[in-house]
Parts: C-alpha cells; sequence; structure tokens
C-alpha cells in the first residue's frame, strides 16, 4: 500500500510537472534551448566521429592488416618534408631483393604509378591515376573483379597493353557499353580492357573507383623506368608484424648497403602507423567537443536553475495550498525536480531528433560519413535529465522549506 | 463527547528584526468533537495565529496541542503535513485554489496526497462535489465559477479526506451577503452531520452561526461563551 501510494505521488507530480510545462510553452522552449545545443553539439559530433571511424575502417581494410609497405617517404610525416626528399627511388631490384630473401613474406607485390589521360572513343578523363600491378597484387591485397578477369601471369610477364578499370571509370567511360574488350588510350598508348574491379567507394570525399590497372611491366616499358616503387609484403603470420617489420628493414639495408651509422632511407609504412595517428587526431577532437558540449550543459543548466528558482517563487501561493492540504516536503521536492528534468529531458529529446538532421546534413553536404550512433541517443536523453535533476535540486530545496503559512498570504 | 483539541499554554513569539512579537500569550482551549465553534477578535488580535496552530500550519513555541489525544507540538514537518492532510479541512478567505485546475482536481488534491488511487479519488471527490451542489461544475476552472460557487470549491475539498476539523478563516470575507449566506448554510448542514467546526472571523453576524463564541485580545482568550465542562 505504501509504494502504491508512493506510485501515485510520483505519477499526480509527473502530470502536475507535464501541465505546468505545457502552460508556459514559451518558456519552457527558450529555457530548454541550452540543454538542446549542448546535447546536440556531443551528440552530432559523436555522430560525426561514429561516421568517420566506420569510414576509415572501411578505408583501413583496403589496406590489410597483415601487409607492411617498403615506401620512399613515411605515410605520416611530422617533420620536414625535405628530410626525405632525397631519398633514392625504392626500385623492382629491391622488390626481387626482398623477395629472395625474407622469411616471414608471404607474397611481395611491388607497384607503381602516374597520371595520365583516358580515353575512349570522343570520352576523355584527365589526371586519371595509372598503377602499375603485378599478380601477386591479388594475394597482398583485397582485389575483386566485377566484371572480366584480373590479368593472367603471361599478361604481366609478357608485358602486354592490357587493363583493369575502376568501376567509376567504366561508368564514366562506358556508361552501358560492355568495357570488356574494348580498346581504351592511355597517355596515348593503346589498352584492352579485360576487367572492371568491383566498386570500393568514398573515402573522405575521394573515390576508390577511378583509378587504372596495367601490368608494372607495361607501365614500365611504355611510361619510362625512372620511377620509385613502392613493395608491399604480405607477412606470413598477422601476430609477427613486429619481426616482420624489422627483418624488411634489414634487408633493405643490406640491399642498399648502409653502413651501421647511416639512418634507414626508406620507410616501412602499415595500417597500424595510420590506425594510431587517426585514434591521435580523434581523441583530440572527441576531447575538445565534449568539453564544449559539457560546457554547453552547464550553462544550459544554470538556465534551468534559473528559471526553476523563478518558477518556485511565481508559485509560491501554489507551494502554500499544496503544503496546507497535505503535501510533505518530499512531495514538492519530487514535484520541481520531475518539472526540472523533465525541462531537460524535452530539451535532449529534441536535440536528438535535430541530431538525426544534422548528421543527415552532414552526410549529404560534406565529405564526413555520419551516423547517430543509439547510445548517443538513449545517453543523450538520460544525461540532460540528469542535469535537470541536478541543476533542479536547490530550488526544489527552496521551494519545500518555504513556509506554508507565510506562502498563503503571499500574493 | 470526547476532547477533540486541547491546547494548554500555548504561546507563539515571532522575531521581527530585533523585536518580539508575542502574538499568542498562554491560550487554553479545549475542543469537543461536533462542536460549532466561532474564534472573534479584532485583526491583530492573534486569531489567525491561533488558528494556523490549530491547522498544524504553525507551531507554538511554548505550550501544549493534543488532537484526538496525540501531542501534535513534538511532531515534525512530515508528520503535521499528514495530520493536515488526514485531519483537517481547511477554508481560507481567498479560497485558495489552484487556478489551472479544474473544480474536481481541486478537489482531488488532498486525495493525491494521502496516495488515493485515480478511479476512488474521483468518485470521492465528485461525491463531495455534490454535497456543495457543484457536480454540474466539476470541469470548470476557479476562474469560471463565481465567488461563492469557488468557495463550495473550497469547502468540498476541505471534507473530502473526511476531517477530524473544518477549519475555517473568515470563509465570507471576499463573499456577498447572498453567497456568504448559501456558505454559512453549508457550514450548518456540515455541523448537523456531526462535523467539528472551527470559524475565524471578525464579524459577529457570522460568528452567530456557531454555538460557541471565543473572544480573543492581545493574545488571550477573554471570554468564552459556552464552555462546556
Amino acid at each position: 500500500m505504501k509504494w502504491l501510494g508512493a506510485f501515485i505521488t510520483f505519477w499526480e507530480n509527473f502530470k502536475i510537472a507535464f501541465k505546468s510545462l505545457a502552460a508556459n510553452k514559451m518558456r519552457t522552449s527558450l529555457t530548454t534551448l541550452g540543454i538542446v545545443i549542448g546535447v546536440l553539439t556531443i551528440v552530432s559530433v559523436a555522430s560525426i566521429i561514429s561516421g568517420l571511424n566506420k569510414g576509415f575502417a572501411e578505408q583501413i581494410s583496403n589496406i590489410g592488416s597483415n601487409v607492411l609497405y617498403i615506401n620512399k617517404y613515411p605515410w605520416i610525416i611530422m617533420d620536414d618534408w625535405y628530410k626525405y626528399k632525397n631519398r633514392p627511388d625504392i626500385t623492382l631490384r629491391e622488390a626481387s631483393f626482398i623477395r629472395e630473401h625474407s622469411k616471414y613474406a608471404e607474397a611481395v607485390a611491388p607497384t607503381s604509378g602516374r597520371r595520365s589521360i583516358v580515353k575512349y572513343k570522343d570520352k576523355i578523363l584527365e589526371d586519371i591515376r595509372v598503377v602499375g600491378i603485378v599478380y601477386e597484387e591479388k594475394d597482398v591485397e583485397n582485389f575483386e573483379i566485377d566484371e572480366g578477369r584480373f590479368f593472367s601471369p603471361i599478361e604481366i610477364s609478357r608485358k602486354r597493353s592490357v587493363a583493369i578499370i575502376g568501376y567509376e571509370i567504366k561508368e564514366r567511360l562506358f556508361e552501358d557499353d560492355d568495357p570488356i574488350g574494348k580498346k581504351i588510350l592511355i597517355g596515348g598508348q593503346k589498352f584492352v580492357v579485360v576487367g572492371v574491379r568491383s566498386k570500393r567507394g568514398n573515402i573522405f570525399g575521394q573515390s576508390l573507383d577511378i583509378d587504372v590497372y596495367v601490368p608494372l611491366g607495361t607501365l614500365y616499358s611504355k611510361f619510362g623506368h625512372r620511377r620509385s616503387v613502392g613493395i608491399q609484403v604480405k607477412v606470413k603470420d598477422p601476430s609477427l608484424m613486429e619481426e616482420a617489420s624489422e627483418e624488411l628493414r634489414f634487408w633493405m639495408r643490406v640491399a642498399r648497403a648502409l653502413k651501421p651509422t647511416e639512418p634507414d632511407n626508406f620507410s616501412i609504412n602499415r595500417q597500424e602507423t595510420l590506425l594510431k595517428t587517426y585514434r591521435d587526431l580523434t581523441r583530440g577532437l572527441y576531447t575538445a567537443a565534449f568539453g564544449i558540449g559539457a560546457l554547453s550543459l552547464i550553462v544550459g543548466g544554470i538556465g534551468i536553475m534559473n528559471i526553476m528558482l523563478v518558477s518556485v517563487t511565481e508559485r509560491r501561493r501554489e507551494i502554500g495550498i499544496r503544503k496546507a492540504i497535505g503535501a510533505k516536503r518530499s512531495t514538492i521536492v519530487l514535484q520541481f525536480l520531475i518539472e526540472s528534468s523533465m525541462l531537460c529531458g524535452v530539451g535532449g529529446l529534441i536535440a536528438v531528433i535535430l541530431s538525426f538532421i544534422v548528421s543527415m546534413l552532414i552526410d549529404k553536404l560534406t565529405p564526413f560519413p555520419a551516423t547517430v550512433p543509439l547510445w548517443s541517443v538513449v545517453g543523450g536523453v538520460i544525461f540532460s535529465s540528469l542535469i535537470g535533476v541536478f541543476f533542479g535540486l536547490y530550488p526544489a530545496a527552496k521551494a519545500s522549506k518555504l513556509d506554508p503559512v507565510e506562502s498563503l498570504r503571499y500574493e | 463527547m470526547d476532547k477533540l483539541i486541547e491546547l494548554k499554554g500555548i504561546k507563539k513569539v515571532y522575531k521581527v528584526g530585533k523585536v518580539e512579537v508575542h502574538a499568542l500569550r498562554g491560550i487554553d482551549l479545549t475542543v469537543r468533537k461536533g462542536e460549532y465553534i466561532a474564534i472573534m477578535g479584532p485583526s491583530g488580535s492573534g486569531k489567525s495565529t491561533l488558528m494556523n496552530i490549530i491547522g498544524c500550519l504553525d507551531t507554538p513555541t511554548e505550550g501544549v496541542y493534543h488532537l484526538e489525544g496525540v501531542p501534535v507540538h513534538e511532531m515534525n514537518d512530515s508528520q503535521l503535513a499528514e495530520i493536515r492532510n488526514k485531519k483537517i479541512g481547511f477554508v481560507f478567505q481567498t479560497f485558495n485554489l489552484l487556478p489551472r485546475a479544474n473544480a474536481l482536481h481541486n478537489v482531488e488534491l488532498p486525495l493525491i496526497y494521502a496516495g488515493v488511487p485515480a478511479s476512488r479519488r474521483k468518485k470521492i471527490a465528485e461525491h463531495a462535489l455534490e454535497i456543495v451542489g457543484l457536480k454540474d461544475r466539476k470541469h470548470h476552472r476557479p476562474s469560471e465559477l463565481s465567488g461563492g460557487q469557488r468557495q463550495r470549491v473550497a469547502i468540498a475539498r476541505a471534507l473530502v479526506n473526511r476531517p477530524s476539523l473544518l477549519l475555517a478563516d473568515e470563509p465570507t470575507g471576499n463573499l456577498d451577503s447572498k453567497a456568504g449566506e448559501e456558505v454559512m448554510k453549508i457550514f450548518e448542514e456540515l455541523y448537523e452531520n456531526g462535523n467539528t467546526i472551527i470559524l475565524v472571523t471578525h464579524e459577529k453576524y457570522i460568528a452567530d452561526h456557531a454555538r460557541r463564541i471565543v473572544h480573543i485580545r492581545d493574545g488571550r482568550i477573554i471570554d468564552d461563551t459556552g464552555v462546556a465542562s
């Protein structure tokens, strides 16, 4: 019976709070604005970051986690660019050397690229990345074919003029035509299309589907030998990336006959390097955004406290009446706490709804993908209600301590 | 008859700044169940303070107050709230209804604080409105009712928890004479049905409705017409 009474009191106070907020719509919405902005900031940033994480995870999955990349430059340059400028190019000979000596490597695939004009009939695409690849490419990378086929080993060793085109290249050059077996011009040279690579999507607004692939040897013979390659090394045992990296470093130094005192003049990159940098970058973003959000929540909370204090003064007589007919202090505290937490909860709810719109706009209008994570929705509403409870405590206590005799006299 | 109220040596001192105001200077008063009493006195005599103490809205600085044999002067805030809720029905000069709530909800309020479930609450409240003749006005807000009707809603609210005591502070003070008469008629009926009523007023013709008149001046009882011994 006691808990039933408590429930009835709670429910009635809930209705009272709702009516009181509904009676002051303008004030309610203005007061809750601070909370709306605070929660909106946090949820929006959470949605952007969650989108970024997702996008980054997708992008990163294109770079195998068990692949090491030997490049002239490190992927992330923290100091000055010019320090790396005079490094010698990575050569095919070095790739062969690694393939021959490395014990950890399962597959070694050198690759190189240049930018060219690509033509089909009267259609011209400028500044397209042409990537030279070897047969092992499909072992080190997730190279799926949508139409046609991958290069045959003979096409690669004989340096045939064949090409695999990215999905978007197909759409732009061929539209509805079947591209397989068609002749295209890459930098003025004739190539036959043998395959279309499966669609890979966008990352940070950059399409991954507008590359053209040709055999590495063909790239060399048609467009010249003086170019740096990158060597992709798939490691047999993913748990031994560190050891494999050290081994590659050793063989590269041997291949280049570096003295012990000389520093490395090449870089060994891996997915983890990117992940780490990415985490460092987003950690800062996270912290800053949550700081701003928390700040506006505090400001909003103070606004709530202020308006609740006004409300307590305004409703002194009502409080007096309620006390005279039997409302206990705790009941009055409950009434005002429910009111302030509802005020904030409504703000949180509005913010969550707005954040869906915001994240949709971000997704559409900017290169950043954005999705609203569920935890931020639930968390947003609950957390803002808690803010309401916290900042409602003082006004509620003040209301409950009002003297009924004086309050009844109050006009 | 049983003692309902027993006041002994009740004193009340207010501090206004550094000045002490002695509102009550030692009140002894016994009220039996079923009595109809008027407390009379000029303004500043302490009659409102006395009423607030009897109504458990205020506590005495000194003295002993037993309500139905229970020592009220020893009670804490929350216990007093419960007494107000269950044992006492207030009728104020200014009605003191919640302006945004309709008549029915106003009457239901004490039942809400008593934790009565909604369906039973509604039935009881409707019955109370029926007693004061306002059943057809239950969905009207106070602003849509006349002064006399508002006071009748307030009486219904005071009755709804079947209190031991009905306390009315100048119940006709804000009403025209016709509406005032109607309200006094309701009190008469309630008295005849066995309710205990204490009326605070400064008007002789209102006090004359009661069966016993207690005069207060300067915080002391100076005259009591019908001390039932």
